[in-house]
């Protein structure tokens, strides 16, 4: 989706504040952070559609900061999943605890979240087909306008860039967030040169490297 | 970690934050023993100091570099140093003709395996707008110029592929071993926002 998440190439945001260096501001972010891992299925997300779930908040609430962010989703899924109903969103919002919840889930115990976070959860799979590209090919990443979720960012879109490397197949983000559906794609590394991205004031030598799915990508025009 | 004074008032977040954890756990759905023990592993166990020993490791173990010029998950992973955010590795090394740096323009992807959580500046609006854009302008904000003639790449992290930098190996270090040398290794050298300066305090580009 053409949303405000995608930034690349956006003006407005100011300097970047390189002493701005801690991971969180405050002890609220630390916990959200770790109720949204802590959380694990009983949001009924996976990664893709994780992020798919931020980028699909308003704006506003976007933009209103990191972790802010993070507990919107958490707010806007416990709703939906209907674990949260209107009288405690009520008292969430006041900053009350809500009362008469009943205990219907079971949580992730703490081993089990400690196991996930030092062994991961790798989306490499295998596919029969074939690559369509190989190491040196010129591609043209698609100028395509997904209303979903989608990896290929607006600053590459109609551009040719080069194929650096190929990964294999990957889970399939677009599909994964909409549908729950793997999908495994062939993912590149595409290099593309920063005058063709921002025209012939950039620096001739500078690249900007995407990693990009195969239906992302076609031969150029 | 937290700047928080006990004095002050709790902020409005901070009081719907935790009425909604106590709704989650009354409900079951974590165990605030779980979400302790997250935060242990990223503030506590996982951090800069994993991806320093890999550089280390890089710089003065040329089989090692080797490895992991060919497939960083496995080379990282001879270390242990695999996990959540780094199931899939790629190193990239600065030389004197190339300086890498890494963003995540579509959300904060970032190499947690090897890095820790990102900064907050990583996660910014500001770094994610326009370090694909202007890199070099964003990292003389760091206080870094990269001479014209070095080529400057920036990784855009779009997939599940996570980049740790290997910086260059600061000059007047031929005498110390790896676990020196690891301490030497700054976060921000390991996303290219930052080199490392000589030992005897020239700059290592």
């Amino acid at each position: 989706m053409n949303g405000i998440h995608d930034m690349g190439g956006a003006h407005g945001y100011g300097a970047v504040e390189p002493g701005d260096a801690e991971p969180f501001h405050d002890d609220w972010e630390r916990r959200v952070f770790g109720i949204t891992l802590a959380a694990g299925s009983h949001l009924r997300s996976n990664l893709d559609r994780g992020r798919y779930e931020l980028e699909m908040l308003p704006p506003r609430d976007y933009l209103a900061g990191y972790f802010e962010r993070w507990f919107a989703r958490l707010i806007k899924a416990g709703v939906a999943l209907g674990f949260i109903d209107a009288a405690a969103r009520a008292a969430i919002e006041r900053g009350q605890t809500p009362t008469a919840v009943p205990r219907d889930h079971e949580p992730l115990p703490a081993a089990a979240l400690r196991h996930v976070a030092r062994t991961g959860r790798p989306v490499s799979r295998t596919v029969e087909r074939a690559a369509a590209f190989v190491v040196g090919d010129t591609v043209c990443a698609r100028n395509m306008q997904p209303a979903t979720h989608t990896r290929l960012p607006r600053y590459v879109r109609g551009k040719n860039g080069t194929i650096v490397a190929w990964h294999g197949a990957h889970v399939f983000p677009d599909s994964n967030a909409e549908h729950d559906d793997e999908n495994p794609q062939h993912l590149y590394s595409v290099s593309f040169r920063a005058t063709v991205l921002w025209g012939p004031d950039a620096p001739e030598r500078d690249s900007v490297i995407l990693d990009l799915f195969e239906p992302y990508l076609e031969a150029p025009p | 970690m937290s700047e928080h004074r006990h004095q002050d008032p709790p902020s409005p977040m901070a009081l719907r934050v935790k009425a909604l954890e106590t709704l989650l756990v009354e409900r079951g759905v974590v165990d605030p023993e779980a979400v302790d023990a997250i935060l242990d592993v990223y503030e506590h166990q996982v951090g800069p100091h994993n991806g320093a020993r890999v550089v280390a490791r890089a710089w003065t173990d040329p089989a090692f570099r080797e490895r992991l010029r060919e497939d960083a998950t496995a080379a990282i992973g001879e270390l242990g140093f695999l996990g959540m955010q780094g199931e899939h590795m790629v190193a990239l090394e600065n030389t004197e003709r190339v300086h890498n740096v890494v963003v995540c323009t579509l959300c904060s992807c970032y190499p947690w395996s090897v890095l820790g959580l990102p900064p907050a500046w990583y996660k910014s609006h500001a770094y994610r707008s326009r370090v694909v854009m202007e890199p070099r302008a964003v990292l003389r904000e760091f206080g870094l110029d990269v001479p014209e003639e070095v080529e400057v790449r920036v990784w855009d992290s779009t997939a599940e592929l996570r980049y740790l930098v290997v910086p260059r190996r600061p000059a007047g270090t031929d005498h110390l071993d790896e676990e020196a040398l690891a301490a030497l290794v700054t976060r921000d050298s390991m996303v290219g926002t930052a080199v490392l300066p000589d030992v005897d305090g020239g700059t290592g580009t």
